[in-house]
């Protein structure tokens, strides 16, 4: 046999294969041209690798590369996973032959790519949940209740139903006056043209 | 654990009869056919048995026939010989794009040296077109290399009809019959061909020898210089065991290859009939009717064939795969990129060749063995999965 026993132990049966629907991070590399494919997923709570799966096309090493780095690194931290080398798994595996050795680069690989995925998600949803909440400011409704009577506007130009008065946008402040009136909030008195 | 034996390609198991005839001259017969002594002219006798049995089998003349040590270095004989033999007349060379590479390799090297080396095309069952074959012959063509079968498809070539073409064009034609000869008829009287390839584990004989086939009046530059032997054109003390052996090979494949087809064809046939049935998306590699009575070959799409060979190994099963991953060199076939297959179809690549000795029972046992691994290694593969969403 051309591959370690432990390398046939883990193409033979190997751990965590399939897919993660709801993946925190997804990472694809090789290219049938290479000869292997592999699709990693992780999911992470609290910044550690609490689940891992992989989808492999490719030979025996590559079955056996992809099953062991998923198991090096489930429970790791993110910057644990990331120290995660190709060495580091081929060694585990008991030695890889010598023109296989890419297929271990491709496992680290595949992983590393996962968690990128992961951290460039993370980092962009930060920066939309920032954008949000400056969007969410600037465009709360305020709340506008008559200057007079102080019951509820539904908008600015209102009739308001409470104090039977005609109310207009003050083209200086924004807030509602009575029609033609001086605003209650700025003093002003020029009429919007 | 029950096994079975389905790599022809690789090698064919040594017939007792010929393991048999090998045997004194591995040991007590130990001459050296080029003594004049007693003990070498023994070895002397029996190689020029072996030619005669040789010759029987593709009906050819004895001194027609040169040992090797290998079908591949039949080929390199053949190829570089009659270049460089022929030199004179021109120096434009054409390789059908699915020859052993040993052809193919040896297209290259005279590359090196200025010849002009094309490649003829195949169509998707990996065929060469006589007409194209016309076509693309130029005045300073020499020689045309289109083999009798491909042994990683199965594939049967035109190769009469090419030889005929090339001899009425004057341009030399060599064949590469590796995979065909001693498994089915071969004679060399019927079509004109120039030179014609055979190795000994294709067909019951010990590896390590081949033989070369050159016609009477054919020029040949020697590759190896050196002694007399094989008339000068192959120097080196001969394998004399192993030359025996073919021998014995060739006169027991001349007896028995229609027994043998009798009961292979319709093992075949099965396997090719019942694998696609039980499994989706498989595709029959090379021709369905043209091709070797002893090939199935098969790419099981969205997996990769070394997986599939480790697999089947653990289930007792040997066979052969033109993935990427099988070889060494890490590159897909170049059999099944000319005819026309993506890289990750190629990358399923599995060939069942038989052999004589195998049973029903064994195709049996491979098609209850063989689906399940397909679908173990379908539910790792990113490709099948996408494949399944393609279908919702």
């Amino acid at each position: 046999m051309i591959y370690s026993e432990k390398v046939m132990e883990h193409f033979q049966n190997p751990r965590n294969v399939g897919k993660i629907e709801d993946a925190d991070g997804v990472g694809e590399v090789g290219n049938p041209v290479c000869g292997d494919m592999m699709t990693f997923y992780i999911k992470v709570e609290n910044n550690r690798l609490v689940d891992i799966k992989f989808q492999t096309f490719g030979c025996g090493a590559a079955i056996a590369v992809s099953s062991m780095v998923s198991e090096i690194a489930m429970g790791k931290t993110i910057e644990e996973a990331l120290k995660i080398t190709n060495k580091m798994v081929a060694e585990e595996l008991g030695g890889l032959p010598k023109n296989k050795l890419h297929c271990s680069n491709l496992g680290a690989d595949a992983l590393h790519k996962a968690i990128e995925d992961y951290l460039q998600k993370q980092s962009q949803k930060e920066e939309d949940e920032k954008a949000e909440k400056t969007v969410s400011e600037k465009e709360k409704p305020r709340e506008i209740s008559c200057p007079y009577c102080e019951g509820p506007l539904k908008g600015l130009e209102e009739y308001c139903r409470a104090c039977q008065i005609e109310l207009e946008e003050c083209p200086e402040c924004g807030l509602p006056r009575k029609k033609g009136d001086k605003c209650p909030h700025c003093g002003a008195t020029r009429v919007r043209v | 654990m029950r096994r079975a034996y389905l790599d022809h390609i690789a090698a064919t198991p040594v017939a007792p009869e010929v393991q048999k005839a090998m045997e004194p001259f591995l040991g007590v017969k130990f001459g050296n056919p080029q003594s004049l002594h007693f003990i070498g002219q023994e070895a002397r006798e029996a190689i020029e048995n072996a030619r005669e049995q040789v010759a029987s089998l593709i009906n050819s003349r004895p001194e027609e026939i040169i040992f090797t040590s290998s079908g591949s270095e039949a080929n390199n004989l053949a190829l570089k010989g009659l270049a460089l033999a022929y030199q004179k007349k021109g120096n434009h060379l054409l390789l059908s794009s699915t020859e052993h590479q040993s052809v193919l390799h040896s297209g290259k090297f005279l590359e090196k040296l200025g010849f002009e080396v094309e490649t003829l095309p195949v169509d998707s069952y990996g065929r060469v077109d006589p007409d194209e074959v016309r076509r693309a012959i130029k005045p300073q063509t020499i020689l045309v290399a289109v083999m009798m079968a491909n042994s990683e498809v199965g594939t049967i070539q035109a190769f009469k009809e090419i030889a005929f073409i090339c001899a009425e064009k004057e341009v030399l034609f060599h064949t590469d019959g590796v995979a065909y000869v001693g498994n089915l008829p071969v004679d060399v009287e019927s079509f004109p061909v120039s030179s014609l390839s055979l190795a000994g584990h294709q067909f019951y004989g010990p590896m390590g020898v081949g033989a070369l086939f050159v016609k009477k009046g054919t020029r040949l530059f020697p590759l190896v210089d050196g002694g007399i032997q094989e008339g000068g054109r192959r120097a080196g003390t001969e394998n004399v065991a192993g030359i025996v052996g073919l021998g014995r090979a060739a006169f027991l494949a001349k007896e028995k290859m229609k027994d043998w087809q009798k009961k292979i064809i319709p093992l075949r046939d099965q396997l090719i009939s019942e694998l696609p049935r039980q499994v989706e998306q498989v595709i029959l590699t090379g021709h369905p009717q043209d091709r070797l009575p002893y090939h199935a070959s098969f790419c099981i799409q969205f997996i990769e064939g070394e997986a599939m060979l480790l697999n089947l190994d653990l289930k007792g099963i040997a066979a052969s795969s033109g993935s990427a991953c099988t070889s060494r060199a890490l590159k897909a076939s170049h059999v099944l990129l000319a005819m026309g297959l993506d890289h990750a179809l190629a990358q399923g690549s599995i060939v069942f060749s038989l052999i004589n000795g195998n049973t029903k029972e064994d195709i049996d046992y491979l098609l209850e063995v063989f689906p399940p691994i397909i679908t173990r290694l379908r539910k790792m593969s990113p490709l099948y999965a996408q494949f399944k969403e393609g279908q919702k």
